[in-house]
Parts: C-alpha cells; sequence; structure tokens
C-alpha cells in the first residue's frame, strides 16, 4: 500500500528571476508519508515559509512537481487549487488567525460549511474534535475571550475539520507561553499517534524539534540534512 | 444563508467603523430625500398655483386668441363641443369663462381688474375659488353680485356688502357697466392675482360685455396631469383646427421654464451629494479592505473560494449601506412631512422674485413615496457599484501575498 503523502520532485523558486535571482527555494526533493510528525527548520529566510506555501499549494514552483496523494497540484488551476487545499490539506498559522467575529464552533465549523457537510456530521465532527483539544466548555466563545494557547488549540481543531491527508503549521508555538506550547504539541502528537494525522511544521522553536520524529533542515533554500528521530530519542540520519 | 450571518457578523465586527458609514450614509440619504422632496414639492406647488389660481392644466380657446386677447375674440359653445372634450378620459371637468378688462370704482377711487365671468360651480371644482374666500359669501349663477380680490378690495377700500361699479369695453366695442354689490372677498397667493382680479357668474359678464352666450376659454381640470401633453393632443385633434389648446406651460413659458432650470440646479446638488456618500461609503471600503487583508489571505488559503469571498464583502457592502438606506428613509419621513405641514419660507430677492411670476414663495415639501423610494434605491445602487471594488480585490487576492506580514 503506497502511504506518500507528499512527493516533491526538484522543486525550486526563484524570486527576481529577471534581475537578481534569489532561490527561496533550490532544488529540493521531498518525500513525506502517512502520519509523519515534521518539523522543518533553519534559519530566518532559509525558505521554511516558502516550502510550506508550495506543498500547502498555496505557491507555485517555478520548477518541478509537488504530488500529493499522486495528485500534481502544479497543474491545477487556481480555483482548483482552492478546492483541493479545501478538501486535503488543514493549516495552523503562527499569529492562530481565528476569525474574530465568530465563536470557537463557528470558526471550526466554517471549513465544514465550505466544504457542505450536512449539519449533523457537522455536529458529531465539532464535539468530537472539541474534546480532543479539551476545549468543550469554551466552544461558544469568541478568539478575544480564549486565551493564546485555547486560540491555538481551536486553530488545529479548524485545520482538522476538513479530515486533510496532512497539516501544515507555519510556526505554531511562536506567539505561545512554554505550558501553552506543551499543551498544543501535546494534543498535536495524540492525534498523530492515535489518528495517524500527517503534521508538518515550520518553526525555530527547540520544543517542537525536540517532540519532531522527522527533522528536515533548510539552508539557503537547500535540504541541508533529513533526520529522523527514533522513539528512544537517539536521531537516526537519513540523508544530508 | 450562513454566509448572510457571517457578513450580518462581520458588519459588526468593527462598530465605529460601521456606524461612520451607516451615519455618512444615512445624513446622506436624509438630505438627499429633504432636498428631492422639497424640489418635487416646490415644482408640484408651483403648477399647483399656476393650474389652480387661474390657468387649470388645459384651456381651450377660439383660434387666435391667445394672440389677441379680446372679446371679439370669443366664442359660442355649442353641447357637441363640449361633448367632445369630456369624452376625452383624462379630464374631470370643465368650467367656462368670459375674461375681459373694466375699470372699477368706489367713491372717488378707479383701479384696472381683470374681471372673469365663470360658472361658479364649475370653477370651484376647478380653481377650489370657494376655499379662497375670506369674507362674505361665494356666488351664485344667478347672483348680481361680484367677488372681489383682497388686494383690489384694499386698494379701494371696500368690503363685503358694499357697491362697486364697473365700466369697460364690450363685445364689438360695445359700452359695459354696471353696478354691483361684493358678494365676498378672495385672497390669493399670488400678488398679481390678489391685486386685480374680479370674479361674477358668467351670464352677469355675458350681459355687462353684451356678448350674448360667448365665452374666451374652456378650463380643464385632470385626472391624471402627468398625462397632460397626451391629453391636449387628443383634444386638439377631437375638436378640430377652429380652436386652440394650450397647457399651463404654454400658456406660462417663463414659469415652465423657471421650473426646468430650477430643476437642473436641483439635480447639480444632487449629483454632488451623491459623490460625497460614494467618497464615504468607498473610504470605508479602503479602510475594510487593508484591515482584513491577512484575514482574507488566510480565509482564500483555507478553501473558501474567492468568489464566495467577493460574494461575502458584497453582502456585507450592501447590509452597511441597506441599514444607512432604511434608517434614513426612516428618518426622513417625520422630517418631510414637517417640511409639507410647516413649508419653508423665504424672504428677500428670492420672495420678490417668486413674487413676479406670481406666487407665494411658501415651499412645502412632496410626501410622495417616490421621492423616499427612489432617493433610497439610487443610494444603494451606489454601494452596490462601490462594492464592485472589494469584489475586485477578492478574485485579484493572492493567499501569500495577503498573509505577508
Amino acid at each position: 500500500m503506497n502511504n506518500t503523502v507528499i512527493d516533491a520532485h526538484n522543486i525550486s523558486k526563484v524570486y527576481n528571476p529577471e534581475t537578481i535571482p534569489v532561490y527561496a527555494i533550490n532544488n529540493v526533493h521531498l518525500h513525506l508519508e502517512k502520519g509523519e510528525f515534521t518539523a522543518l527548520v533553519g534559519p530566518s529566510g532559509s525558505g521554511k515559509t516558502t516550502l510550506l506555501n508550495l506543498i500547502g499549494g498555496l505557491d507555485k514552483p517555478d520548477n518541478g512537481n509537488i504530488f500529493i496523494n499522486g495528485i500534481d497540484i502544479t497543474r491545477l488551476s487556481a480555483n482548483e487549487l482552492i478546492n483541493f487545499r479545501l478538501h486535503n490539506i488543514g493549516f495552523v498559522f503562527q499569529s492562530f488567525n481565528l476569525i474574530p467575529v465568530l465563536t470557537a464552533r463557528e470558526n471550526v465549523e466554517f471549513i465544514m460549511l465550505l466544504q457542505r457537510i450536512k449539519k449533523r456530521n457537522r455536529e458529531n465532527r465539532i464535539t468530537q474534535l472539541f474534546k480532543q483539544i479539551g476545549l468543550e466548555d469554551r466552544i461558544n466563545s469568541r478568539p478575544a475571550y480564549l486565551s493564546g494557547g485555547q486560540q491555538q488549540r481551536v486553530a488545529v481543531a479548524r485545520a482538522l475539520a476538513s479530515k486533510p491527508q496532512f497539516v501544515l503549521a507555519d510556526e505554531p508555538t511562536a506567539n505561545l507561553d512554554s505550558k501553552s506550547a506543551s499543551n498544543l504539541l501535546d494534543i498535536m502528537d495524540k492525534l498523530n499517534k492515535e489518528e495517524g494525522m500527517t503534521f508538518i511544521f515550520s518553526t525555530h522553536d527547540p520544543r517542537v524539534i525536540e517532540r519532531a520524529r522527522r527533522v528536515i533542515t533548510l539552508v539557503d533554500g537547500r535540504i541541508s540534512s533529513d533526520t529522523a528521530v527514533v522513539e528512544t530519542s537517539i536521531p537516526h540520519h537519513i540523508n544530508s | 444563508m450562513w454566509l448572510f450571518r457571517f457578513a450580518w457578523k462581520n458588519m459588526w465586527r468593527n462598530r465605529q467603523r460601521t456606524a461612520i458609514t451607516m451615519a455618512a450614509i444615512f445624513f446622506a440619504v436624509i438630505l438627499s430625500v429633504a432636498a428631492s422632496s422639497l424640489k418635487e414639492g416646490i415644482f408640484d406647488n408651483l403648477v399647483k398655483n399656476v393650474v389652480s389660481f387661474y390657468t387649470g392644466y388645459i384651456q381651450i380657446h377660439k383660434k387666435g386668441y391667445w394672440d389677441e386677447q379680446v372679446l371679439d375674440n370669443s366664442f359660442s359653445p355649442d353641447k357637441e363641443l363640449e361633448q367632445k372634450i369630456l369624452q376625452q378620459k383624462n379630464i374631470v371637468s370643465l368650467a367656462p369663462r368670459l375674461e375681459s378688462f373694466a375699470l372699477v370704482s368706489s367713491g372717488n377711487i378707479t383701479k384696472g381688474s381683470m374681471v372673469v365671468g365663470i360658472d361658479p360651480k364649475g370653477e370651484d371644482r376647478i380653481t377650489s375659488l370657494r376655499s379662497k374666500l375670506i369674507s362674505g359669501n361665494y356666488i351664485e349663477n344667478n347672483d348680481h353680485a361680484v367677488l372681489l380680490s383682497q388686494g383690489l378690495a384694499e386698494r379701494l377700500k371696500l368690503k363685503a356688502r358694499d357697491t362697486i361699479i364697473l365700466i369697460g369695453q364690450g363685445y364689438h366695442g360695445t359700452t359695459a357697466a354696471g353696478k354691483y354689490s361684493i358678494k365676498g372677498i378672495v385672497k390669493f397667493g399670488s400678488p398679481e392675482l390678489n391685486d386685480r382680479s374680479l370674479f361674477m357668474p358668467l351670464p352677469l359678464a355675458q350681459d355687462m360685455y353684451g356678448a350674448g352666450d360667448n365665452i374666451t376659454s374652456f378650463v380643464l381640470s385632470l385626472h391624471h396631469p402627468s398625462e397632460l401633453e397626451a391629453t391636449s393632443s387628443l383634444i386638439r385633434s377631437a375638436i378640430g383646427n377652429e380652436y386652440e389648446v394650450m397647457t399651463w406651460g404654454e400658456i406660462s413659458p417663463d414659469i415652465k421654464q423657471h421650473i426646468e432650470t430650477d430643476s437642473k440646479n436641483m439635480r447639480v446638488v444632487h449629483w454632488i451629494l451623491y459623490l460625497l456618500i460614494s467618497f464615504g461609503i468607498l473610504g470605508t471600503l479602503l479602510m475594510m479592505m487593508v484591515e482584513r487583508k491577512f484575514e482574507m489571505g488566510m480565509l482564500v488559503a483555507v478553501g473558501m473560494k474567492k468568489i464566495k469571498l467577493a460574494a461575502l464583502l458584497t453582502i456585507e457592502s450592501i447590509f452597511t449601506v441597506l441599514c444607512g438606506c432604511i434608517l434614513g428613509i426612516i428618518l426622513s419621513i417625520p422630517l418631510v412631512f414637517y417640511l409639507n405641514v410647516h413649508p419653508l419660507r423665504i424672504g428677500g430677492e428670492t420672495a420678490k422674485a417668486y413674487e413676479r411670476f406670481g406666487f407665494e414663495a411658501v415651499f412645502p415639501a412632496s410626501t410622495a413615496a417616490f421621492n423616499f423610494i427612489y432617493q433610497g434605491i439610487i443610494v444603494l445602487i451606489i454601494g452596490l457599484v462601490l462594492s464592485l471594488y472589494p469584489m475586485y480585490k477578492a478574485f485579484r487576492l493572492n493567499p501569500v501575498k495577503a498573509m505577508k506580514k
């Protein structure tokens, strides 16, 4: 059985190609399988966010192909990409980005409304998700009345609402205190282990890197190392 | 449906901004409705003045009478002619008149006067002459008495039940003279009419001027004044070339021109108002677009189709404009009704200019529902047109660029 979720071949993203070309991503190959818990690390400007944007279908590479579940997303039109993202990719942003006028429940339900999921199924999914993130008692609160950690947990629930193939999280703990970050990571870790949800983070945060089971380091738009971490916490080098 | 709920919630995300936009629309609608109602009211009033003071909506004379207004150009009306006129559906009623000039004398004071022989009941139906009575009684068809306008009565120092002597030139050069009692005093808003009018029953006028059963005009009132031109054409073709059919605009071209000129000026004022409304709404839309750029990028990133985002932004704009419009219309209703009951009265040179046309400088607002609906719809259309901008931005949105901090 093919467990490949993301298969990126030889992808490059160049800014200012006609003046002074800047390679944000330079000839990257990436292969991720279902159930991975992967951290993309590297210094600022190394291309982490650009790579997340490319594999998230938010941006298109100048070279190469990205296959998600066997579909080459570089060949999809803008509208097809939006639809693809809606059904296949969950996003968690650094600054939570919940819709301030909606309650926690409505923020999660929003994605399912876009997917035209029936009310009964939505209700069941919402109940399940809020149980998983441990915020049943804050389900009807607006983001302004939630702490940063709680908001980010709702953002995770929103990302999972569409039952995506994988979740892309751009520095999810950057705006959280230690306790909140730890709680969030526990939840994501649990979802990964119990439900096999694939997570890919871009991060600088050692707490996240510590919990990741694969760490990909980017430097100047290239993968400088790709390390698998075995359960015993002894790093296992895949390639470099 | 959820998109509408979401848009409604979004509308209130920045209450102050929404309140400012709504206030801009609200005041613009009030101003716009008030200006439009005043404009319509003023012009309706002018037309009503013209029609009810003297001209009626349509007059029928013997051909050539308007160029040479003498009794020799009068005509003898027959039943067939009356029937042909009354057959037109838009005609409410018809009243005959015999108009001429005479000197009015009392004691050693003599003044020139316009003498109008009328069918008292028919005239009242068209010009509401009875309602202008301020003292004495209204004349009957068989009375040997006259109605005097207030200004003329004051100049002659007369009151109801006093007596006057009339002298003038009658039909075919005969001498017209008579002594009559004043049955009542009528007051006109038009100073021109108020200072020189005298009304007497038609048979009495025909007798005094030796005009037999002749009249100088038929004055007509209409069911639907808006169909004035069509009705006059129908009458013209029904009664033939022997008669001239004139609308109030042809009888008083200076007033018609004044209305048209003022109407154009008011249109400019309205366009300025619409421009101000447009800038108010556009300013808020621009602020909203900048403020929510990141969020819009996020919505598209997580899978919201751009067409849905555009629809959301458009619904928000419509809600805001609609709320401002409805509030504006609701509050403009009592204002307009107040201005209708307590019309604006102006003085100075403008008032004198109006008086030169023969009207009181009184401006009641029109309470026609059309003004409220029309202005509301125009502001709504402005809002809809301006909401094309956020729509355009939504379609052009690049989520990566929008989410770049």
